[in-house]
């Protein structure tokens, strides 16, 4: 028999630290500070919304690009919170969450041998997106001394005549970081001169603790060469409804707009009654989700201090990225004797990029009581370390 | 910063100073003055438990009773809503616009404790006109709490 599987597909790698995943899986009285999704709930008069939806029997297609109620109030949304303006007709499309967007704007403005540049650590589907639509993934590291932003040095040297697209995954999984508005005008004005384009996934862009976030679509120049991703599951904990959106330039969307409705049709019709009303009355929930989480950040980052872990204050996203470089283990290492020792799952920073190495993923997604215990855990785990370095 | 504390503290009123400093991004000093502030002005007025007494296997009786009374010259309705509220037995009293005065609760441990009271304390009292009295059979929230779930975290593990 021929083999069946396309040499693409078969060559990406499955997650790096799949063998850490099985260990995971296999525990079952562990705590946890592992997960990329919100602890709350979607708020009840989103899910009353989608209920309503349903005994009125709203259960068919929408249009492919998304109900138009939704992409008004989504217009709405995006102008009120970060003085964005897209026009809801041409510039935008309801997608399966932040994740097919990403997927179907490389497939639409890649063509082979397009270079595309990926800022690591970041989220785990940039590159394999970028190989399926025939594009080459070229990395950037990013620093801690950075902060772990992009600087435009960095961005200038992975610059070829082959670069198409920057991709700014930014606030940051699993970093936390942010880019302020000074680091984008500063990477913005090199992505002119070398006319590139930008996928900018915004997915965490109300959950900034310092100021409220800047889209590089606000800086002159920058809108139409940017494709902004977001969607509903981080900023209305909205993760298992499946519901994002792209906004851009109408000949992109226009095309993305082919490939999703050849391979989507539509998103989830009952999501997207819901999604209206995340996005017209949604705010204050949001900033009361926003409050809890700084409250847990500065906590975090104060236990940190206490037990002189090494972290680089970050300003996004729910997100730790401590440095664990003085054990002398991998990250992998560290996690799987954490977990074995203490029964608490974190996430290796290699999961994110190798540029990870030698840092964890700590979610704080998580109550305080629960923090609480697992970093009294990372506490008597670290201590123990110390010693036994000492000792040998 | 005292609104931020109060609205934390009304449903976390054990978390300790140390973690509340954290948590209001001060110190413990500031927070610790704030706290004894409040509490001098009767702006904190108790650190109460909320109890599921259901579930802790103790029978209560709570009544809501609707009031209607005649207010007092020179006083309103303070006077009598002191008269009311004096009895140790008396939960809550709060004036109430609409079709009565006075909504007052009460626990008692039956409902012959609590029907006593009402015909021979609360009744009997001059301004009193009427009182209609609502027996509780289930509390499903209170507090902002639900009383009868208790949440799984069902998310998995781990997710990038």
């Amino acid at each position: 028999m021929r083999n069946p599987l396309s040499k693409t597909i078969v060559e990406i790698e499955p997650s790096g630290i799949r063998k850490f995943f099985d260990i995971v899986s296999e525990m079952e009285d562990a705590i946890s500070l592992g997960v990329g999704e919100p602890d709350f709930d979607t708020p009840w008069k989103v899910r009353d919304e989608a209920i309503y939806s349903l005994e009125r029997g709203r259960t068919f297609y929408t249009s492919n690009a998304g109900l138009k109620e939704l992409k008004v109030e989504i217009a709405n949304y995006l102008h009120r919170r970060f003085e964005l303006d897209y026009d809801y007709r041409s510039e935008m499309l309801i997608t399966i969450g932040g994740s097919e967007a990403i997927d179907i704007a490389l497939r639409a403005m890649l063509d082979p041998g397009d270079e595309v540049l990926i800022p690591q650590p970041s989220y785990v589907s940039y590159l394999p997106c970028t190989v399926l639509a025939g594009g080459k993934p070229v990395i950037i590291d990013l620093k801690e001394e950075n902060q772990f932003r992009l600087t435009p040095e960095e961005l200038e040297a992975a610059i070829t005549d082959k670069t198409k697209i920057v991709i700014l995954p930014f606030p940051n999984n699993p970093t936390g970081a942010v880019m302020e508005k000074k680091d984008l005008e500063a990477i913005a004005e090199v992505i002119k001169r070398h006319d590139l384009f930008v996928l900018s996934d915004e997915i965490y862009a109300e959950l900034t603790y310092l100021e409220r976030h800047v889209s590089i679509v606000s800086i002159p120049g920058m809108k139409e060469r940017t494709v902004l991703i977001s969607g509903f599951s981080k900023s209305h904990a909205m993760t298992g409804w499946r519901l994002g959106y792209a906004c851009a330039p109408a000949q992109i969307i226009e095309q993305m707009l082919k490939i999703h409705q050849y391979a989507i049709m539509c998103a989830p019709t009952t999501s997207q009654y819901a999604a209206v009303e995340a996005a017209r009355n949604c705010d204050e929930d949001i900033a009361q989700m926003r409050d809890e989480y700084n409250a847990r950040r500065r906590y975090l980052m104060h236990r940190f201090e206490e037990m002189h872990l090494q972290c680089f204050e970050p300003f996004g996203a729910f997100y730790m990225f401590p440095s664990i470089r003085e054990f002398g283990m991998t990250s992998e290492e560290f996690a799987t004797e954490f977990l074995n020792r203490k029964k608490v799952a974190v996430v290796p920073g290699t999961a994110f990029g190798a540029c990870g190495e030698g840092f964890l993923r700590i979610s704080y997604a998580y109550s305080l009581d629960n923090l609480k215990e697992a970093l009294d855990r990372l506490e008597e785990f670290v201590a123990e370390l110390r010693e036994e370095r000492q000792g040998a | 910063m005292r609104e931020k504390i109060l609205s934390y503290i009304e449903t976390n009123s054990r978390v300790d100073l140390h973690d509340l400093a954290i948590i209001m991004d001060s110190d413990e000093a500031t927070i610790m003055n704030e706290l004894e502030a409040m509490e001098n002005e009767h702006i904190i007025c108790g650190y109460h438990t909320l109890i599921n007494w259901e579930k802790a296997g103790i029978e209560k009786v709570t009544a809501m009773i609707e009031v209607r009374v005649t207010p007092q010259r020179g006083m309103g309705f303070d006077k009598v809503a002191e008269r009311i509220y004096n009895y140790p037995e008396v939960n809550s009293v709060y004036l109430i616009s609409g079709g009565f005065d006075f909504m007052v609760t009460l626990e008692g441990k039956t409902l012959r404790e609590v029907s006593e009271f009402v015909s021979d304390k609360l009744s009997p009292l001059d301004s009193v006109l009427s009182t209609k009295t609502n027996f509780i059979l289930k509390k499903y929230k209170d507090h902002g709490t639900v009383m009868t779930e208790q949440r799984k975290d069902e998310r998995e593990l781990v997710s990038l």
